[in-house]
């Protein structure tokens, strides 16, 4: 396979995972504005600054304001992460490596984008939001199916993945990062229950509400959210699991390429440390310090991977 | 179909009887619902934009992917007639090589002053870095599209000749695709010769023709000038059906004595290059120094026979609109018969004799850049403003050298499907053939454009043509 394919397969689908990852943000963001419409303001301000994108916004429109974020992480091409931006991203990059997709996988993600530039040509009005939204989650659903269902197991197929994992384990650690003034146990905060909202957002943003609620018996507390997505192996936006995906596909890679590389060693280490790391040490040390460092290794990670596998000259 | 019109319809002889080749054709139509058709044809575009067939049009700003029309209505060929066809289309093409070898070796031709010497050496698409090079296997053009139009029952003529990168067999097989997808009764009806196995032929075509030196699975790749490239849909189309790789030029590099291309796995050598990039843009260490789209030295890598360039640097000059009019010539020399193909008579505006008479005559006339293509910077005669003649004439005293002129030719038409029913429509046909070292396949058919607008005479894409499936009738 082209060095280029590699990167333009990984890049497609690092953009359709952001996609997705922005269109649950911003509903997350809704949810709260809908329930509490005197603070929501922080909340998105929040939700900028989690989708990476909150200097972008205040040159562009200043204050913080609901609607105006919602079109800036929606639709606008201003933007280069907003969801329209990422799909449409996402499909250049799908045209450049279409002799490596299969018709159905092509067809879904021009579909998606011919439905959604259709979609999102003008801004959406608040009562059509929670469905425009809920159809960017389809599309991607959509994409994943076809890959699932048509794509041979080969490489072509271990680099679509090594760009979903990697920016999903990017996405998830910087929801936590975000939030971790209020994942951070204060004096005035141990044995009481956390504020209902907050925990609501972060794990309506990874679609992770409904799991957790199930496994802690309804009861949330700082220290469970923070495990659950860090940590728990069965939970499919967490860390852990991004970066056992990470390291199974590079695995993939190394059986048919017949090579180790050095990312290889990389993803080995951070699997180790996070096998090895209690939820109790991340806070005793700081959560913030944990995720950065996180971010940092990904990060790193991603730029291995393209020197690894020759995605530029 | 009111009026009696001057133009050879393909399809009816006269209002409601139809020609032999399009009988069974007709009588389903004349079945069918129209609106039900009309629904068809919609869910054809549907078809179209879902799978992404577009072109990119230069210097349009909006939209910067368009899709080329496509009619329901097939044009259909006899096996009889498609047989006289493709003899002449054979015997052209041979000529063509044997013309493309002898220009850049002994220059037989032009020491019998059979084609003039200055019309090669002052030609920019003669290449003096192909002289004495000499291609693996003897093909210069692995894939040629011949134009052919037609005036009349019997009458076809080469209105110009693709021998560099002829383009739009992508077409040819979606619309083939398109129309066993929506009709598939017809296709149990009529027996009509398949076009799918084009892609499979072309890989085994550009393998016969491999460097000696080439490794025994002959790796072969597509070079495209990339996604903003105006054909970058059939590059990547072709590619994909013949199962090679799509590269760019960053992809790839010089090493060992072969152009090898990046993968995942470090650089592998590449055998044969079927390139979509022009001579000019292909190695800058060469030709233009500019081009970012070639590979530096793969001239050089070609010349010591590490690689085949599919088609040959230097092939335009066999398809230049000057040389055009010496084809009937070009081919007599080469295979000592009478071209079975006509060409159209043709004005060399470069001649004296000719421009005054081009000149009295532009408003009845097709004038032509010598080294145009895609339908632009020509006149229509016939169809232009008074104002567009006028200065169509200033350019063309300007620089006479600059161009042709040929008659305005009765282009046969071909009903298509309008809102009203059938509606005539010229059309042209571009059959496109594969060269080997032993030999050449032409698939039955090849691609048909139809100027969509009533009346108009161009049928290229980037001026409002668009495209039919070409069905050639089994015996």
């Amino acid at each position: 396979m082209l060095g280029k394919t590699a990167g333009g397969l990984f890049w497609m689908f690092r953009y359709l995972e952001r996609s997705e990852n922005t269109a649950r943000l911003i509903e997350a963001g809704f949810r709260i504005a809908l329930t509490r419409p005197d603070g929501a303001d922080d909340e998105w301000a929040s939700v900028l600054q989690t989708a990476a994108v909150a200097d972008a916004y205040h040159e562009r429109h200043g204050e913080v304001d609901g609607a105006k974020t919602v079109d800036f992480l929606l639709r606008d091409s201003a933007n280069s992460s907003s969801v329209l931006s990422a799909i449409a991203a996402a499909r250049q990059n799908a045209r450049m490596v279409r002799t490596a997709l299969t018709r159905e996988v092509w067809e879904a993600v021009n579909d998606t984008y011919m439905i959604l530039k259709e979609e999102l040509a003008r801004p959406v009005r608040t009562r059509d939001l929670p469905e425009k939204l809920a159809m960017v989650r389809q599309q991607s659903a959509l994409v994943r199916g076809a890959l699932h269902g048509t794509m041979l197991r080969n490489d072509i197929f271990d680099f679509c993945r090594l760009g979903t994992f990697l920016e999903r384990a990017d996405n998830t650690a910087r929801i936590l990062d975000v939030k971790y003034y209020v994942l951070l146990p204060s004096i005035s905060q141990i044995g009481s229950s956390l504020d209902n909202v907050q925990w609501e957002t972060i794990l309506r943003s990874v679609a992770g509400q409904r799991a957790y609620r199930w496994l802690n018996k309804g009861e949330s507390s700082p220290m469970g959210i923070a495990d659950f997505l860090i940590f728990d192996g069965r939970m499919p936006r967490s860390l852990r699991f991004a970066a056992m995906k990470i390291g199974t596909n590079l695995t993939y890679l190394e059986k048919a390429y017949g090579m180790r590389q050095p990312s290889h060693d990389q993803i080995d280490v951070l699997t180790t440390r996070l096998d090895t790391m209690t939820i109790e040490r991340v806070f005793d040390d700081g959560l913030h310090e944990f995720i950065t460092d996180f971010l940092t290794d990904i990060s790193r990670l991603g730029g291995q991977i393209e020197r690894d596998y020759r995605f530029l000259g | 179909m009111q009026d009696k019109s001057p133009f050879f319809d393909e399809m009816l002889a006269a209002e409601d009887t139809a020609r032999v080749p399009y009988a069974d054709y007709h009588g389903w139509f004349s079945g069918e619902d129209l609106s039900e058709l009309r629904k068809k044809s919609i869910e054809a575009e549907t078809f179209f934009r879902r799978t992404g067939i577009t072109f990119n049009v230069y210097g349009a700003a909006e939209a910067d992917e368009r899709l080329i029309p496509f009619d329901i209505v097939p044009r259909i060929i006899s096996a009889r007639e498609w047989a006289r066809l493709t003899r002449g289309i054979e015997q052209r093409v041979r000529a063509i090589n044997a013309f493309l070898h002898d220009i850049y070796h002994r220059q037989e031709i032009l020491r019998a002053g059979r084609v003039p010497v200055e019309l090669i050496a002052r030609n920019d698409a003669f290449l003096p870095q192909m002289i004495g090079v000499a291609p693996p296997g003897g093909v210069y053009t692995h894939i040629v599209g011949i134009d052919l139009v037609r005036t009349g029952e019997n009458e076809f003529f080469v209105l110009e000749d693709n021998a560099r990168t002829p383009s739009g067999v992508s077409y040819m097989l979606e619309n083939r695709e398109t129309m066993l997808q929506m009709f598939p009764e017809l296709f149990t009806r009529i027996k009509v010769q398949p076009v799918q196995d084009y892609p499979v032929n072309l890989r085994r075509s550009l393998a016969a023709s491999a460097p000696t030196d080439c490794s025994p699975d002959c790796t072969v790749a597509v070079l495209t000038p990339g996604i903003h490239n105006s054909a970058y849909y059939e590059h990547a189309f072709l590619a994909d059906q013949m199962g090679v790789e799509l590269v760019e030029g960053h992809d790839l590099r010089i090493t060992d004595g072969k152009v090898a291309m990046r993968t995942t796995e470090g650089y592998k050598p590449i055998d044969v290059l079927y390139r979509r990039v022009d001579d000019d843009f292909l190695d800058p260490m060469n030709f233009n120094p500019e081009s970012t789209l070639g590979v530096p030295g793969i001239m050089d890598v070609y010349r010591a026979g590490g690689i085949t360039i599919a088609n040959a640097p230097g092939t335009g000059i066999a398809d230049d609109k000057a040389i055009y009019s010496y084809m009937p010539d070009i081919v007599e020399f080469y295979t000592g018969e009478k071209a079975i193909l006509k060409n159209v008579p043709t004005w060399r505006c470069s001649e004296p004799e000719a421009l005054s008479y081009v000149l009295d005559n532009l408003t009845e006339l097709v004038v032509k850049e010598v080294h145009g293509s895609g339908g632009y910077g020509m006149l229509v005669g016939p169809a232009a403003s008074k104002k567009e003649v006028a200065a169509f004439r200033k350019k063309l005293q300007a620089r006479p050298g600059n161009y042709i002129a040929q008659p305005t030719l009765a282009l046969s038409t071909v009903p298509i499907l309008t809102k009203a029913g059938l509606a005539p429509r010229h059309v042209d046909l571009r059959p496109f053939v594969q060269v080997r070292p032993d030999g050449c396949t032409i698939t039955p058919g090849g691609l048909t454009r139809v100027a969509l607008k009533k009346g108009s005479l161009v049928v290229n894409s980037s001026q409002g043509g668009g495209t039919k499936d070409t069905w050639v009738l089994e015996e």
